[in-house]
């Protein structure tokens, strides 16, 4: 569909809303299925089977892992500043659950008369709030270690602050490239851009590199899990944190994870193009090939340290992210 | 107070200091600066003894400047168990079960030298297929200290599939142990005389097999690991121990030969039928974690080999002494002599008496010189036990290893020293 067919067809507001409330069902769907999934994943990588025992194959886990986390006796540290403490994680989710919204999956489809576009909200600065958002997530991480009191929170608090912010500046540059190659910052326009050069994987892979490890430091994950270190910080920033709020801050890391990964297929890896198969398993396919790779990393790698994590955002990862956006820009205004 | 190591100017990371870095008193206790505390700059936090990696239940109190560890306690004695107290309660051979008990995870090595110190006192001869059969597993227990070792330390940072990996190999060794002594652990297969029982039928097969394979588990290890910019990151140049220091921190085994001391109880006071197989004991001079750990890998190799000697040399013959003053009569005997029955039933009751003296009886256990001090006044019970623990000793060195660590490295630190707070705490 051009985007002129598709300007020509204006969504009537309800459908968003339906859409709204499908598609964030459907994240915290695959977001429980992810948990699945992982522990699976890394249970056949650890000579070990992984969840069975809930339902088929395993596959109630996470609902029965829900229940167990909603029964939990809510309890918080007597010195913790309380509302902070009970925010820090509903933002967490928040911010991790509302960057989905811009995410393409689909051209868009006409379903009994009503324009369907392929996302939720089709805004101009798509990429941009989808930094923001993650900006703002940080915050949840770094006020509720702090507000609850605890040492290790507070360590864990500070690793955030520290790791999160500096390659926060590395994954803005990393995506550069991709900005300056499409003309937008329009993550529909991107996807266009793609089907009619290249995947931009192929002229924009140090950029690709840049932004896989800036997200995955980003999100929180092995070899980057510093905030949370478990065998130095006991659980870092939500040592203090049981019950569902321990969920919520789980339930950001995995989001965050997915929605980087979204964010990752449609910048590099054309979005939801591709031959024969729907346009929303297309997506899908690649969505899980980057979080499959996310998983292998954790059973893989060893954690870094605090010193090589800062040293090698700030000497390594920054600087080829800079040239390469300079290089982009150069070759792009040469050609 | 303390010395900085000197840089390497390529790598900028700390190279072996020559001398020692520990002041005239020998710090259990690494003092934070006052200035610092006076500033407020420093964070107390206590570490353990419930933390994911203390292994087991030892408490740091450790001062922050940071991430930067400035002060250090060690508190110990959250399992201290009155092991020794409680063997000098009980009749020799029912004590020897308790030795093991202390380290869980050498616990064959704990057994041995209990043994041992009661053979030496008796003076006894032990025919040489239990020699050779203690031996082996000697050598499978210290492959089996090292891999739960490699497993955790991996585990600490981070790695945690070499968890797994390592937990494969060791259930094959458990099931060895299973086999030779029906439990998994704390077999109690050493007594005073020689075995419990004899080797069972299939033993060496299923023991060959696992030799054959575990060469090329270690290669897989290595292979994930040394080959892995992150884990040489996060261990060379951490945790320095010159071999000055190690020397006047009284350190033994893998951590003393890590600093490049060539020192092994088994080559310099030969026992068991360590004399007669053929191993080289690794040395690595750089003192940090890193050098430990290939230490400790290539130990696990030159065990292999030495199991694999012991297979091929294991001589015919019995396997406990008949000496009956000491050893249960064969159980076929108490129907039909009457002077087997008098023995079994004052072994059982009253035990063996052990004539008076003192002895030290020092080994090689996988963590180092491990000793056990008896007495005995001549009567059934030891007067007095006492041992020697390595992991005891070995938290002598961790504030001089620790001094100005990250707590990432202080984990790595710990990891690496190996210590079983069971031993340390008894």
């Amino acid at each position: 569909m051009t985007p002129a067919l598709a300007q020509a067809l204006v969504e009537p507001w309800w459908i968003s809303v339906i859409k709204a409330f499908v598609i964030a069902n459907l994240v915290l769907g695959t977001f429980a299925y992810l948990t699945v999934v992982e522990r699976k994943l890394l249970g056949r990588m650890h000579l070990r089977y992984g969840p069975n025992r809930v339902g088929p194959f395993g596959l109630l886990q996470p609902i029965a892992d829900l229940m167990k986390l909603l029964r939990k006796a809510s309890f918080f540290p007597k010195g913790a500043v309380t509302m902070l403490y009970i925010l820090a994680p509903i933002l967490a989710a928040f911010t991790a659950i509302s960057a989905f919204a811009v995410i393409p999956f689909g051209p868009g489809w006409e379903i009994g008369g009503y324009y369907v576009a392929g996302q939720i909200v089709d805004v101009s600065i798509a990429l941009l709030l989808i930094l923001a958002l993650s900006a703002v997530g940080i915050y949840a991480f770094v006020v509720g270690g702090w507000a609850s009191d605890s040492k290790y929170s507070l360590l864990g608090s500070m690793r955030t602050c520290a790791q999160l912010v500096s390659y926060e500046v590395s994954f803005g540059l990393a995506v550069l490239g991709v900005v300056i190659m499409a003309g937008s910052l329009r993550l529909t326009e991107i996807v266009a851009a793609q089907q009619e050069q290249i995947w931009f994987v192929v002229p924009q892979l140090v950029g690709f590199l840049c932004f896989f490890v800036a997200g995955v430091a980003e999100t929180n994950r092995a070899p980057f899990d510093l905030p949370e270190a478990e065998q130095e910080l006991v659980a870092g920033y939500h040592t203090e944190y049981g019950g569902i709020r321990w969920g919520m801050f789980q339930m950001s890391e995995y989001i965050n994870m997915l929605t980087f990964s979204a964010l990752g297929v449609t910048l590099f890896f054309g979005g939801w193009s591709g031959p024969i198969l729907p346009a929303p398993i297309w997506f899908l396919l690649k969505l899980g090939a980057l979080i499959f790779v996310f998983m292998w990393l954790r059973a893989t790698l060893p954690r870094l340290r605090y010193d090589q994590l800062m040293k090698f955002g700030w000497k390594v990862l920054l600087p080829v992210a800079t040239l390469n956006a300079i290089a982009t820009a150069v070759l792009v205004t040469i050609f | 107070m303390a010395i900085a190591p000197a840089r390497d100017p390529l790598t900028n990371r700390p190279r072996i200091y020559e001398g020692s870095r520990i002041p005239e008193r020998v710090p259990t206790i690494l003092e934070v600066d006052p200035v610092l505390r006076e500033e407020g700059d420093i964070l107390e936090i206590n570490f353990g003894p419930n933390h994911p990696s203390t292994h087991g239940v030892l408490r740091l109190i450790i001062q922050l400047n940071g991430e930067r560890v400035v002060g250090l306690e060690a508190v110990i004695g959250y399992l201290h168990t009155g092991f020794e107290k409680n063997m000098e309660a009980k009749t020799y051979w029912k004590a020897i079960t308790y030795a093991p008990r202390m380290d869980y995870v050498a616990y064959q090595a704990n057994e041995y030298v209990f043994v041992a110190a009661i053979e030496k006192l008796l003076q006894m001869e032990i025919p040489p297929k239990a020699t050779w059969m203690r031996t082996l597993m000697l050598e499978l227990n210290r492959l089996h200290s090292h891999l739960v070792w490699l497993g955790t330390g991996a585990l600490e940072l981070g790695a945690v599939s070499m968890f797994w990996y390592c937990f494969r190999e060791r259930d094959a060794i458990l099931d060895l142990f299973e086999m030779v002594g029906g439990a998994r652990m704390h077999t109690r297969y050493f007594q005073a005389g020689g075995l419990a029982e004899d080797i069972p039928i299939g033993f060496y097969e299923e023991c060959q097999r696992f030799c054959d394979t575990m060469p090329a588990r270690i290669d897989e290890y290595e292979g994930m690991l040394d080959g892995q910019a992150i884990f040489l990151e996060r261990t060379k140049g951490v945790g320095l121990l010159s071999a000055a220091d190690a020397v006047a921190l009284g350190q033994s085994g893998p951590v003393l030969r890590a600093s490049g001391v060539d020192w092994d109880i088994r080559r310099s006071e030969p026992y068991l039928a360590y004399d007669d197989v053929d191993f080289d004991v690794p040395v690595e001079a750089d003192g940090d974690v890193y050098a430990r750990y290939r230490v400790r890998m290539r130990e696990m190799r030159e065990s292999v080999r030495i199991v694999q000697q012991c297979l091929d040399g294991m001589p015919e013959g019995p396997w406990i002494a008949d000496e009956r003053k000491v050893v249960l009569p064969p159980r076929h005997e108490l129907h039909t002599s009457m002077e087997s029955l008098i023995h079994h039933f004052k072994l059982v009751t009253e035990g063996y008496r052990v004539p008076e003296g003192e002895v030290y009886v020092p080994i090689e256990s996988p963590r180092g010189e491990l000793g056990c001090y008896l007495v005995s006044d001549g009567g059934p019970r030891p007067w007095r036990v006492r041992f020697r623990t390595p992991s005891y000793v070995v938290l002598q060195a961790a504030p001089t290893a620790m001094s100005n660590a990250l707590i990432a490295d202080l984990i790595a630190i710990v990891a690496s020293l190996d210590n079983v707070m069971g031993e340390a705490d008894r």
